[in-house]
């Protein structure tokens, strides 16, 4: 298998499913002619044209629904956010269009489409350019919501994106662009809805997805130094949500925390927490306990930038309260 | 708020840098105790105490137990002496070295306590200590001997706190959580402690059913006390804490006091129009329960032996109207007691009626809002119930079951048929006290007053 980076597993994704199915396309500000702000796009233009590969204005909300409105009608479009924190503007879109054209045609309509881009904090990039949108997107009946952590989960997930016929909003990260993996060669799918488990473990379950996944496994190296075998789930699609996988290690573990990069009010984490604490009562030794970021605006001091954020000291922490350390 | 408490005592007790002299927390003596009397110390003040020790006996509310140390050390103070009352998780005494200055002192009484570094035993307690020393702030609210304590307190204090796993676990192992002691935050039992006391019983060979450790779907497993096995749709249900109290207090007054029973047909369409009447000009209206309680009140003050208590060689005549009122419950079935209902007026009674029913339902009621009435009135007449005989409730030794309010026709002068409210009561008694004559005359009074009131003031 090759060794080869999140930002290149993505692109295989998108390249080997418009090589596979025509109607599929990619638009977005500057994906075609810079070969994308992060470059994840490079090469598609030349391979694909500008009929597939489209420069669009600056404006998300446009864009957006020229997107919605293309799936509508056939077509398979990748809309490209340069960060998810733009696609606020395009939020009106996708959840009165994307979301609920199904049920608003009586089933007649679908909206085949993938809205991806890096979503939450990069670093230097203060309060309005670092803000994690998962628990805001997964709120919304009707959207699919996929967060992966790898290359490999990356191409196998925006493969079945693609291929899906509802709206999915795909997560990545400007950090973990350059992060490497194993990804094969062949072609392959990772069906949304199903959680990995990361790392097998007895003592406690540690849940997250996305980039916090890197912090979750090096808390749990820590654990285990303390004695403490972890066990973590990666979510993979933040919605729908792989519960079973919760409950099943939840239920050997008797103790869980979760970790995720949103802000903790109404969060993918508290609701999680919600579901362990009705579905795995009686096997809780302890309360689940969350590690999220704080309840603030992204400070740009970059001390205090990390400090906001889920880190591993914090999950340590956390672990050791629910295990009574 | 009683988080804030239980912070503050943590303080206190680790307050510098060697342990300090330990308190002697009030603790759950049985599965419904909510606070306990101390009837006798067996330790005196600078009396040396090993852990397993009887260090006095404490009446909950089924009955006297020994209160075991279970720590070691010379017995420095007692704070509740004899006779007073305590609920859990109030300091009754502190355990430590001899001679050791007590710094910091519980605050069972008040709202905050200074604590103060004096050395005599008597500053040592005062409440004012006021030299900048540390001050503790307790939600626990009022002790016994102070004032009565909220329902509110009183259970955040007395519930025992277990992980749900830790409670599964001592479930399916036939453990009490009351066995346990808790090592979590606040005294929580986890399922470390579980299974610490598992272990110690298989050391001891003590049998333990099964393996502890959690396997597949948990499910609760019937005793195997249980001889009559139940069939596969028939259900086996455990018995709850209050169940067993009603069973035994129930099964004990029907087999030992020889009931008898008198019913009356009383005529309410006065006591209808005089409830309507006055409900008009209040804004909290009152209940018929009221009324009862009220006209009954009246009529025991003339009748004494029917509010009276078989003791065996002697008999309680009782100088105060206590009357409690069965409230059913979803588990079973509560007598709050509305004390001192002669010298109330209605309305003082509908309140506390009220609030009596309200800390009921939410399982706040204190011992002493629902033990020892001196009669008891039952009230099956909203169900549709016409009649019933209900057994008595002790240490009453009587209990008045009350039927339907149903419009009857009634002849009348010169043989005409006139419509009445109608309702009728029983009246169950004692006969060790209450002799058949004694309970027919205070029944009959009775009738007279629900019909018209003015007998009260015969």
């Amino acid at each position: 298998m090759a060794l080869i980076t999140f930002r290149e597993a993505i692109r295989q994704a998108m390249d080997e499913e418009m090589a596979r199915d025509e109607r599929v396309i990619l638009m977005g500000e500057e994906v075609a002619e810079y070969d994308g702000a992060y470059k994840v796009s490079q090469g598609l233009l030349d391979k694909y044209g500008d009929k597939r590969v489209i420069d669009t204005p600056i404006t998300e909300a446009g864009f957006s629904g020229i997107g919605i409105g293309a799936a509508m009608v056939g077509l398979r479009p990748i809309v490209e956010w340069m960060t998810f924190n733009f696609s606020l503007l395009a939020y009106d879109q996708v959840v009165n269009n994307a979301a609920k054209m199904r049920h608003m045609s009586g089933g007649q309509i679908s909206v085949p489409i993938v809205f991806r881009g890096p979503n939450g904090p990069a670093e230097y990039l203060s309060s309005q350019h670092s803000q994690a949108l998962q628990s805001v997107y997964a709120h919304v009946p009707g959207l699919i919501v996929v967060a992966p952590a790898t290359p490999y989960d990356a191409k196998g997930l925006l493969k079945s994106s693609i291929r899906n016929d509802n709206p999915v909003l795909f997560l990545e990260a400007e950090l973990m662009y350059n992060w490497k993996g194993e990804v094969p060669e062949e072609d392959y799918l990772i069906p949304i809805g199903k959680a990995d488990v990361k790392r097998v473990g007895s003592d406690i379950t540690l849940i997250t997805c996305s980039k916090p996944l890197r912090l979750v496994e090096q808390a749990a190296q820590h654990l285990a130094e303390l004695g403490v075998e972890a066990e973590i789930i990666d979510l993979r699609t933040v919605k729908p949500l792989d519960e079973e996988a919760i409950y099943q290690s939840v239920r050997k573990t008797n103790r869980c925390v979760i970790v995720d990069q949103t802000w903790p009010f109404a969060s993918v984490a508290s609701h999680i927490g919600w579901l362990v604490s009705k579905n795995c009562f009686d096997y809780l030794d302890a309360p689940a306990e969350l590690v999220t970021s704080e309840d603030v605006p992204m400070p740009y001091n970059h001390t205090l930038e990390l400090e906001v954020q889920p880190t591993v000291k914090k999950i340590v922490d956390a672990a050791k309260k629910v295990l009574y350390m | 708020m009683y988080e804030e408490a239980a912070v503050s005592l943590l303080k206190v007790k680790t307050r510098g840098d060697k342990l300090m002299a330990e308190q002697v927390l009030m603790t759950a003596l049985s599965p419904t105790m909510e606070a306990g009397v101390l009837v006798r110390w067996h330790k005196q003040e600078g009396d040396w105490v090993d852990v397993g020790d009887i260090l006095c006996e404490v009446e909950t509310d089924k009955a006297t137990m020994d209160y075991e140390s279970t720590s070691e050390g010379t017995l420095l103070k007692i704070l509740v002496r004899e006779g007073e009352g305590a609920a859990i998780g109030d300091t009754i005494a502190i355990i430590g070295e001899a001679g050791e200055k007590i710094n910091a002192l519980p605050s069972n009484g008040d709202s905050s306590q200074k604590l103060s570094d004096g050395d005599s035993s008597q500053e040592l307690y005062s409440v004012s200590g006021g030299d900048g020393s540390q001050e503790i702030h307790s939600g626990v609210s009022t002790a016994m001997k102070g004032g009565r304590r909220t329902a509110t307190n009183i259970m955040a204090d007395s519930r025992i706190k277990a992980s749900p796993l830790a409670r599964k676990l001592a479930e399916m192992n036939e453990l009490s959580l009351n066995d346990i002691s808790g090592t979590g935050p606040d005294g929580r039992i986890i399922k470390a402690d579980v299974e610490k006391l598992i272990k110690e019983r298989v050391a001891k060979q003590e049998p333990v059913k099964e393996e502890w450790a959690v396997k597949g779907p948990l499910s609760a497993k019937p005793s195997a006390a249980y001889t009559v096995q139940a069939a596969s749709e028939e259900e086996i249900i455990p018995v709850s804490p209050r169940r067993k109290v009603i069973a035994q207090r129930l099964s004990e007054s029907k087999y030992s006091a020889p009931h008898y029973y008198l019913t009356v047909t009383v005529t309410v369409d006065n006591l209808i129009n005089t409830r309507n009447k006055l409900n008009e000009s209040l804004s909290e209206k009152l209940s018929i329960n009221a009324f009862l309680i009220k006209y009954a009140a009246e009529a025991l003050k003339k009748h004494q032996m029917v509010n009276a208590s078989w003791l065996g060689d002697t008999i309680l005549k009782r100088k105060q109207v206590d009357i409690g009122l069965a409230v059913a419950l979803s588990d079973g079935l509560i007598t709050p007691v509305v004390r001192d209902c002669g010298n109330k007026g209605l309305i003082a009674i509908e309140n506390e009626l009220h609030e009596l029913i309200e800390k009921a339902r939410n399982n706040k009621l204190m011992p002493e809002e629902y033990q020892n009435p001196g009669f008891t009135i039952s009230n099956l007449g909203s169900l549709g119930i016409e009649e019933f005989t209900a057994i008595i409730n002790p240490p009453g030794s009587a209990i008045l079951a009350v039927g339907q309010m149903k419009k009857m026709p009634v002849v009348g002068e010169e043989d005409s048929i006139k419509v009445q409210t109608q309702m009728k009561m029983t009246l169950s008694c004692d006969h060790r006290v209450i002799d058949g004559a004694v309970g027919a005359a205070f029944l009959k009074n009775l009738k007279d007053i629900i019909e018209d009131p003015f007998y009260a003031f015969l």
